[in-house]
């Protein structure tokens, strides 16, 4: 209790401290944000809650890693992210994800969490327990005297990030898949009726979630650290942030992802790193009350 | 054959398997110990995933709960806790007989009433919630619980605690422990029996079914969730207490709260099994438990990727279980089953209910 006591005064006696962890929290909830919009997509035209989204974030952070270890500038993982993940994306959909979409919501939950557990031991194997992050050599700036530090690729990752998301955006309301898929999300009857090839929609729409897992996995290795076993925790992560902007609402996941960003550096340099974790828990578990408290009061469940 | 025998039948059958197991297969009594574990594991998540529809993911937590509420008492009944637990490493600390026995049934009746009691606490946060909500939820929950006992110094954080040593010898701890929990196991079947047998069960199967119209006919449906997750809460913390004593340590991640062994067991054995039954979990552990215990040493390495993957082609390919696919195959051995049985739905029931209630 003390420390924590200790760690508020440290904030209130350097107030430019918040303003560090204020940066650090929106550039890397920047990431979060474009993990949280593909997990938002899937749920949203599928219908299929996907747990596997950390662990496709993990696959993404090991393959620029690996390139980093390998002398290829890790900033090339990016790309070779998006086009690994969009691969693995695919055989998932193919052998678990297009059998269960029709079945209950418990169904594919499962199914995708046996998914998760595939990708999170096989990983485990491969590369062992330790926790791997990918230098990139770029420097860090030192902003006030030192008390607020920004790595360069922090920066970089949030450019990326953001530059990622309004590609997506771009391409969902303008291109004739991005149409397709967002009509299949209001009517997927309306939208076979109307002659959209709903089985390639939701093909192509898982796929494109995977990938955008591989990049903002490729950032996650670049501007902090990999884990086979922190799948998990970004699943969670992502979960809380659209369960608590609601998965139609695109500008609040986004803004949620940020709030988490920030959320986190404050809770962490509040408590601790070993709480990290559990904090992300107890929010979700706090969103889930809130927002069963919410639909009490008209008599429906959040379902 | 008759009415009675045939419903009395596989309890006996259990019951001479369960006491004469343990000196026919001297070597494998703890493999066989476990199996009782894993079938009141899977017979309790079935109280609600199978009955009520109410797909938890986090059972395990009133395992470890109850696990860690008995080690409290049992050590706090005679000790500091946070002295013992820090002193550990470097004292050994002896526990008479008279305090240990005291200890243990203390603890393991403390364990049940904790449980319990959590059952409703925890209740009261998720279990207005549905399909998915719930099991991210109840997920949740068993991953806070490792995490924060993880960095609770007091109860020896991710160290865990050094159990008291068992007074009697080892041959006649091991079979202490499993007939505890062969007894627990029988209890637990029996128990069920009666339960799904009662309008209580009835009223799980409505919810299950329709929870609106059921909450429309009058239904306290929040109080019969409730109850229907304490019940199993009960039994799994005193399953917790038991095993806790039996391995002799205990520990947050991997022994108290194992999110990703134990806990996803729970579901793979029900619906390998076959789901809202009464026999298709126990089939299910029965199957599942002994599947891994004689191919698990020839993964090397690999056996929870094979894990994953029995997850993923039991749910995708194999839903409706062992249990499920007999009923479908050979619906005239169930015709005569009596009422109370997996229900008189029997003939009907299979097809679309194994969806459950979303």
């Amino acid at each position: 209790m003390e420390h924590i006591l200790g760690n508020i005064s440290i904030l209130t006696a350097a107030p430019v401290l918040n303003l560090g962890l204020l940066i650090d929290g929106v550039l890397i909830g920047s990431i979060f944000a474009l993990a949280a919009y593909g997990l938002a997509l899937v749920w949203g035209v599928m219908n299929v809650k996907n747990l596997a989204q950390g662990d496709f974030i993990m696959l993404g952070g090991y393959l620029t890693w690996s390139l980093g270890r390998h002398g290829i500038n890790p900033l090339f993982g990016v790309p070779g992210a998006v086009v690994l993940l969009w691969g693995i994306g695919w055989v998932v959909y193919r052998l678990v994800v297009s059998k269960v979409i029709t079945r209950d919501l418990f169904t594919s939950l499962l199914a995708t969490f046996g998914v998760a557990i595939m990708i999170q031991q096989s990983l485990n194997l491969a590369f062992g327990p330790d926790t791997q992050s990918a230098h990139s050599g770029l420097p860090t700036w030192q902003l006030a005297g030192g008390l607020v530090t920004i790595p360069v690729t922090r920066v970089i990752g949030f450019g990326l990030a953001v530059a990622l998301a309004l590609a997506v955006i771009v391409f969902m309301k303008n291109s004739r898949m991005g149409q397709a898929i967002r009509a299949t999300a209001q009517d997927a009857r309306a939208a076979r009726v109307l002659g959209i090839d709903t089985e390639k929609v939701y093909s192509f729409t898982f796929c494109l979630n995977a990938a955008i897992c591989g990049a903002a996995g490729a950032l996650v290795a670049l501007v902090w650290n990999v884990q086979p076993f922190l799948g998990t925790t970004y699943s969670i992560r992502l979960f809380v942030i659209v369960t608590a902007a609601g998965f139609g609402n695109l500008p609040a996941v986004i803004a949620a992802g940020f709030g988490m960003g920030v959320f986190e550096q404050f809770g962490g340099f509040l408590l601790g790193a070993e709480f990290q974790q559990a904090l992300i828990v107890l929010l979700l578990l706090g969103v889930l009350a809130v927002r069963q408290w919410q639909y009490l009061r008209v008599r429906q469940a959040v379902q | 054959m008759n009415l009675v025998s045939r419903q009395t039948l596989p309890y006996l059958l259990i019951l001479t398997a369960g006491v004469f197991a343990p000196f026919l297969f001297r070597d494998y009594s703890n493999e066989i110990a476990v199996l009782w574990l894993m079938i009141v594991f899977a017979s309790t998540w079935d109280i609600l995933g199978g009955q009520m529809g109410y797909n938890s993911l986090g059972n395990i937590f009133f395992f470890g709960a109850g696990m860690y509420i008995c080690a409290i008492v049992q050590i706090g009944l005679y000790y500091d806790v946070g002295m013992y637990t820090s002193g550990a490493r470097t004292t050994h600390i002896v526990f008479t007989t008279a305090q240990y026995f005291t200890g243990f049934a203390l603890g393991t009746v403390a364990a049940a009433i904790g449980a319990a009691a959590l059952a409703v606490v925890a209740g009261w946060i998720v279990l207005a919630l549905r399909g998915p909500y719930f099991a991210i939820g109840t997920l949740g929950i068993a991953i806070a619980a490792a995490e924060l006992i993880s960095s609770w110094e007091w109860v020896g954080a991710a160290s865990g605690i050094s159990m008291p040593v068992f007074p009697f010898g080892p041959a006649t701890q091991k079979l202490f422990f499993y007939f505890l929990l062969f007894v627990l196991a029988f209890v637990l079947l029996v128990f069920l029996r009666w339960l799904y047998s009662t309008n209580f069960g009835l009223a799980l199967n409505a919810i299950r079914d329709d929870e609106q119209k059921a909450e429309a006919m009058g239904l306290h449906t929040r109080r019969y969730k409730r109850t229907a997750w304490a019940i199993s809460a009960v039994f799994l913390g005193i399953s917790g207490a038991i095993f806790g004593n039996m391995t002799g340590f205990i520990e947050p991640r991997d022994i108290a709260f194992p999110t990703t062994t134990f806990n996803i067991f729970m579901v793979i054995m029900v619906l390998l099994g076959g789901k809202g039954t009464l026999w298709g979990p126990v089939i299910g552990a029965v199957v599942f438990h002994t599947i891994k215990e004689v191919t698990w040493t020839y993964f090397l390495g690999w056996q929870f990727v094979a894990l994953g993957l029995l997850i993923v082609v039991t749910i995708v390919y194999f839903q409706q279980g062992i249990v499920g696919w007999l009923m479908e195959r050979y619906p005239g051995l169930f015709k005569a089953a009596p009422k109370g049985e997996p229900e008189p739905a029997l003939g009907v029931a299979l097809a679309p209910h194994a969806e459950g209630a979303e």
